[in-house]
């Protein structure tokens, strides 16, 4: 008997073709839940989320599990242009029917894309974002604001390290808003808090590559903390510097908007000593450590993630059994789920328990932390340990403050 | 305590040597900006690109092959002038009998691409580099604790930078570099090969730019963009000293950081905007440079 055995390419071919067949019926069965990652996939802030963040948002969905609708991811670079990230959103909400979207690394392109929400009843959740406008004036009934911002920063580390001991300060801020910003909220909590500042240099920004300068006019005012009002390569070349100028050594370095991954970039013989906040730090107790091991190896270099990544992570999860109880149709009206996500209490575990307030901001707890020396790190990204906790309300900016989803 | 216009002594005095390092890495790279310009008429946007590179090899060298500072201060020049050899054979050199613009454009794209691939492959946040055993510490000058690597790098820079001038302007190559740009066909018909003079010229101009690059890395944060915050003020001292002229761009690149150095402690906020006062006025009273020959 002659028999034709089918080759191993048919039996693969069809046995995609069945799948395929099967995936779209299934679909087609299934409403969908579209999810945009819109964040800097290429510039300066692409370590703090970029593709880390996309990592930390598959994991969230992955934990979700399965509901009663098929999920989607899409992901895009807003190059840190505002019209780029407008353009973008519009063309998700209008043409590709997504739902929510996250990240949004660069505060300017937060505001703008938050705005493009509102106009499309749409989600925004905000996780790599400083500005506190997003729950002040330019609050929105469509947006919530993840993980921290400029304020939690500036007034965790400059609070608790006035209470430490720290009393005086010099600030080396770079000449714009975000440092303008950092510079003038922790300015004013040392000086509410009974510590004094002694001076600041703004440093012309960008383009300065030399921070020696007004690192030796800080040490010559005799001020007990430095504060450092910049972010990214600026942070790093002002930490190599004061390392070389032997600076931290007599004085306390403190980082008023640093990242793991800026520790990471210097290496801990140049960042031992400095303090800084964070919401979220891998190593922080269990439940952290466990969606850490969680994540890690869809990490780009399997390096944990940053409290914004975090922060993607933790929005996307709240907002996917937002929709699970809230039931699809439902679900479409961006405001009505925004206002369902406040309603309920949040807990997963990068955050731990927790809740949003009225104007969208989420309530966690900031931790100040000094970065270990070689010596006391046990191993690769052992970077932090803990010295104060700033609680929720106290971390928060104050409510209000021009939004008009708080009455007065 | 003694005060210059209300500005303590020791810190004014320690402003004006922060002023002279910052000049030394100026110097360097508007160095070879000078060389390939006054002799291939080429204007190097990439190198920033170049500089970065030297950079990144370094590191690369430590981390990958456990090859230390020292080592790498010879080799990333060697590795990146190969790579300027490179892209002047393939690329650059199909452009000298067009416009200046044409280079330009040409190496601030080769410029955008090379940054682009190092972000695509490093990130952005940059990478540790620390400095050499051997150059840890400070010494107390009095007014001031300079750390010791500060202090080599003005020493490299005086070495690199008058070496280069003795090449040039001392030597039996230098006048034969010097004679090819006045007029190239004639010492062809002397027997010299031209274009590979031209193609070497190249290479160690970029080669110059890498060992700032390697002799940056430990002050420095290690990453993609770290040339391009370099290059705008390096072009400056460049137009200021004169284009081409050597001795112009070394004695204008010191003397820019001191400027930007004092700049720093009575005004900070101008300290980036000082030195584009400064050639706006050159240009407006001598067009050619302080040390350009009017064309």
């Amino acid at each position: 008997m002659n028999r034709v055995q089918p080759s191993r390419r048919q039996v693969l071919g069809g046995a995609l073709l069945a799948t395929g067949f099967v995936g779209r019926a299934t679909r087609a069965a299934r409403p969908v839940v579209r999810i945009g990652v819109l964040g800097d996939q290429s510039g300066p802030y692409r370590e703090i989320a970029g593709p880390g963040a996309l990592a930390c948002v598959r994991q969230a969905v992955a934990e979700f599990g399965a509901g009663s609708f098929d999920i989607e991811i899409l992901v895009a670079d807003h190059q840190n242009k505002p019209d780029v990230g407008v353009a973008l959103a519009r063309q998700w909400f209008d043409r590709d029917g997504v739902d929510m979207v996250t990240d949004l690394t660069n505060s300017a392109v937060a505001l703008a894309v938050a705005q493009v929400a509102r106009a499309k009843n749409k989600v925004a959740v905000a996780a790599a974002t400083g500005t506190t406008e997003l729950t002040g004036r330019q609050c929105s009934p469509n947006a919530v604001h993840w993980s921290y911002d400029v304020y939690m920063l500036a007034r965790s580390t400059a609070l608790q390290m006035v209470r430490n001991g720290g009393r005086s300060w010099y600030f080396v801020a770079a000449d714009y808003v975000f440092g303008r910003q950092l510079q003038g909220e922790s300015a004013a909590t040392v000086e509410a808090s009974g510590g004094k500042v002694l001076g600041t240099s703004f440093y012309p920004f960008p383009g300065t590559t030399d921070f020696s300068s007004f690192l030796l006019a800080a040490q010559s005012s005799g001020a007990d903390v430095i504060g450092l009002a910049n972010a990214g390569a600026d942070l790093v070349n002002s930490l190599k510097q004061a390392h070389e100028f032997g600076l931290s050594r007599r004085m306390h370095l403190a980082s008023l908007s640093g990242f793991i991954c800026d520790v990471n970039a210097v290496g801990l013989e140049v960042a031992q000593g400095l303090n800084l906040t964070a919401s979220f730090y891998w190593d922080l107790n269990e439940r952290t450590r466990a969606m850490t091991a969680r994540v890690r190896p869809t990490m780009p270099n399997h390096a944990p993630p940053t409290m914004a990544q975090a922060g993607t992570y933790s929005g996307t999860l709240h907002y996917l059994r937002t929709v699970a109880a809230m039931g699809l149709p439902a679900a479409r009206d961006g405001a009505a789920t925004v206002a369902r996500m406040k309603a309920m209490p949040c807990d997963d575990d990068a955050f731990g328990g927790f809740r949003l307030r009225a104007d969208g901001r989420v309530l966690v707890p900031a931790h100040l932390f000094r970065v270990k020396s070689p010596a006391e790190s046990r191993g690769p990204w052992d970077y932090y340990t803990k010295l104060a906790t700033t609680p929720p309300d106290e971390a928060a900016p104050p409510l209000g403050r021009g939004c008009v989803l708080v009455k007065e | 305590m003694f005060t210059i216009f209300g500005i303590p002594g020791p810190l004014l005095f320690g402003q004006l040597l922060l002023g002279l390092i910052n000049g030394a890495f100026y110097a360097m790279l508007s160095l070879g900006l000078a060389v390939i310009f006054g002799l291939l008429n080429i204007i190097n946007f990439a190198h920033g690109a170049l500089f970065m590179m030297g950079a990144f090899v370094a590191w690369m060298l430590l981390n990958y092959a456990g090859i230390g500072y020292w080592w790498a201060l010879l080799l990333a020049p060697l590795i990146v002038g190969a790579f300027g050899l490179v892209l002047e054979r393939t690329l650059i050199s199909r452009l000298y009998k067009l416009d200046h613009l044409y280079g330009l454009l040409l190496t601030f794209g080769l410029a955008l691409v090379i940054e682009g691939l190092f972000r695509n492959e490093y990130g952005s946040s940059g990478m540790p580099y620390q400095i050499p055993s051997a150059l840890q510490g400070a010494t107390n000058l009095g007014f001031m604790f300079l750390p010791n690597y500060r202090g080599w790098v003005v020493v490299a820079a005086l070495v690199v930078c008058l070496a280069t001038w003795l090449l040039i302007e001392k030597t039996k190559l230098g006048a034969m570099l010097r004679a090819a740009t006045e007029n190239a066909p004639l010492v062809q018909a002397f027997g010299v090969n031209v274009p590979r003079m031209v193609t070497l010229t190249y290479a160690g101009g970029v080669a110059l730019a890498a060992l700032a690059g390697v002799l940056a890395a430990p002050i420095y944060s290690v990453n993609p963009n770290m040339g391009s915050s370099f290059i705008n003020t390096v072009f400056a001292v460049v137009v200021i000293g004169g284009m081409g002229s050597i001795i112009g761009s070394v004695l204008t690149g010191f003397g820019l950081g001191i400027i930007e150095g004092l700049t720093k402690v009575f005004y900070p906020e101008a300290s980036a905007t000082v030195v584009f006062v400064v050639m706006a006025i050159v240009l407006l009273t001598r067009p050619a440079g302080l040390f350009g020959k009017a064309a």
